[in-house]
């Protein structure tokens, strides 16, 4: 088990679920080894998805190599979190917040992993872009419509990971309710690159590449939108997925 | 959510009893109660030594056939809550209690009810087995035999057997019926001691820790039983297992230092307890 490299002092995260008061001391340690290997996690993947947005519109072809091998790193940790908390459901047996914070966890994982399968995309299709020369002409409006996009959603995965690790769900519920501003931007996104493939065929594959990225970025809001969930879950025990905002809202109340 | 207004798990023991003396938290009713308690209170002691309360104005239903399970730190008051439900603490002399107790809408503890026939309707079952020095059939056949259920030895005889059946027992015994009761393994004796409960056809069986001497294995028949047991008997069950509490009870009823702080489902309570007390006992955080 590799030892985290998070440094940072018992967060929100830890005193919000009071994950170190148990008469265990040893299970205290678990649940703050647990908790900082995701938050490892989750800075790797934002990382990902910074760089691998980064290589797509710099067209930097080392960058996006490098995104793309690293991906393997995501999917260790996911394992290794993934073996971390089947035992302790196994050893500890959790119940109430702990048991909500481990499954919570596993749910998280997978989301975090799968966003950093979307990262490797931005990669992968920055290197075929870049050998199109599609960021110099044609694509050169598109590449700034994503800009917008990859922007602001770096910002909103940015913010959701700021709210798990302090277990904020008043920040969280504010992240699910600007999901629909990221949703309009991809289908403004969609609209550009339909006309840009009417007006010029020859440009059709690459504004295909364009428009998965699009999607993934699209995407990425909808896995930040899961995390902010099971915020709430972890806290307030309401199961919120599926539900509107004004739903939210409510259950949390009742 | 809270109704007492846990701001959070630093407070020391002695507050907490006292914050912990307004209303239970969660639902203590029943829709189909088969038996009902309100305002209990336990005493022990008397007026010239010093009185001590034991158990504090405690509210809830047992709802039928199913199974509610008492929680709780040791010295929290739940045995003694259990014991009242058959007037078991009748036999002793400093113990008083008041408060109303019901079952079927009649008080048990009325002047001309026979607390002999409340426990032939209200079985109990303890944490160590306690079969008679007697052999495995006597065991079982002592009560109908002292209520005079039975009016012949073939009755009795099928009596027994269908007792040693719903408790798990009979193909493991059927051809020692003869042999001492004591001699059998600790989770046969506990099983002898739940046929020995039924065979006086009781409405509610009560169970005082039933497998905490017991190995995992004698204690997954115990629990599997008392899953079988629920859809003709109404059971209580007091455990300091709480994944115990979780797997056998479809409610549960949390006690602290006396009081009831809340009761539920037992989904609810093992998932998102609402009370600050009772997560932080089910969790295993101080407070």
């Amino acid at each position: 088990m590799t030892t985290s490299k998070h440094t940072t002092p018992p967060s929100g995260f830890t005193t919000r679920l009071h994950l170190d008061k148990h008469i265990s001391r040893r299970f205290n340690a678990e649940l703050e080894q647990v908790r900082s290997l995701v938050m490892d996690m989750g800075a790797l993947v934002e990382q990902q998805v910074n760089d691998g947005l980064s290589a797509l519109l710099n067209a930097d072809l080392d960058l996006a190599e490098q995104v793309i091998i690293r991906d393997a790193t995501v999917n260790a940790m996911e394992l290794e979190i993934d073996e971390y908390c089947t035992q302790i459901l196994a050893r500890r047996q959790p119940a109430a917040s702990d048991l909500r914070l481990i499954v919570s966890i596993i749910k998280s994982i997978t989301d975090l992993e799968r966003m950093g399968d979307e990262a490797v995309k931005f990669g992968k299709n920055a290197i075929k872009l870049a050998k199109g020369n599609f960021a110099e002409e044609e694509g050169a409006r598109p590449l700034v419509e994503l800009k917008h996009l990859g922007k602001h959603v770096s910002k909103t995965l940015h913010d959701a990971l700021m709210a798990y690790e302090q277990m904020d769900v008043d920040m969280a519920i504010e992240i699910i309710k600007n999901d629909n501003i990221i949703d309009e931007e991809f289908d403004n996104i969609s609209r550009l690159l339909v006309t840009k493939m009417m007006e010029n065929p020859r440009e059709i594959k690459n504004a295909l590449r364009v428009t998965w990225c699009a999607r993934a970025l699209e995407r990425i809001g909808d896995h930040t939108t899961n995390l902010c969930e099971y915020i709430i879950y972890l806290v307030e025990g309401k199961d919120v997925r599926h539900a509107t905002i004004e739903q939210i809202k409510a259950k949390i109340k009742s | 959510m809270n109704n007492l207004n846990m701001t959070n798990n630093e407070t020391s023991p002695k507050e907490l009893g006292q914050i912990a003396l307004t209303k239970t938290v969660g639902n203590i009713y029943a829709d189909d109660a088969k038996m009902s308690i309100r305002n209990a209170n336990v005493f022990y002691g008397n007026k010239e030594h010093g009185e001590k309360q034991a158990i504090h104005n405690v509210s809830l239903d047992l709802a039928k056939n199913q199974v509610t399970a008492l929680i709780g730190p040791s010295g929290c008051g739940k045995s003694t809550f259990l014991r009242c439900l058959n007037r078991m603490n009748d036999t002793i002399d400093i113990c008083r209690i008041t408060g109303k107790f019901t079952l079927d809408n009649n008080d048990i503890y009325a002047k001309d009810l026979d607390p002999v026939l409340l426990r032939a309707r209200v079985g109990m079952v303890f944490q160590k087995p306690n079969p008679f020095p007697k052999s495995i059939y006597d065991n079982v056949a002592y009560g109908p035999r002292i209520h005079g259920l039975t009016n012949n030895k073939a009755e009795l005889d099928e009596v027994v057997e269908t007792s040693l059946k719903k408790a798990g027992l009979f193909n493991e015994v059927k051809d020692r019926l003869k042999d001492p009761g004591t001699g059998l393994s600790g989770g046969q004796q506990q099983r002898l001691c739940i046929a020995r409960t039924i065979a006086v056809s009781p409405e509610v069986i009560l169970m005082d820790e039933p497998a905490s001497a017991l190995d995992p294995i004698a204690t997954a028949i115990i629990e599997e039983l008392i899953d079988e047991l629920k859809e003709k008997y109404t059971i209580a069950i007091v455990t300091h297992s709480m994944q115990q509490a979780a797997r056998v009870s479809q409610h549960t009823a949390y006690f602290h230092l006396g009081k009831l702080v809340e009761m539920g489902k037992t989904e609810d309570i093992f998932t998102r307890p609402s009370h600050k007390l009772t997560e932080n006992y089910i969790t295993g955080r101080f407070g």
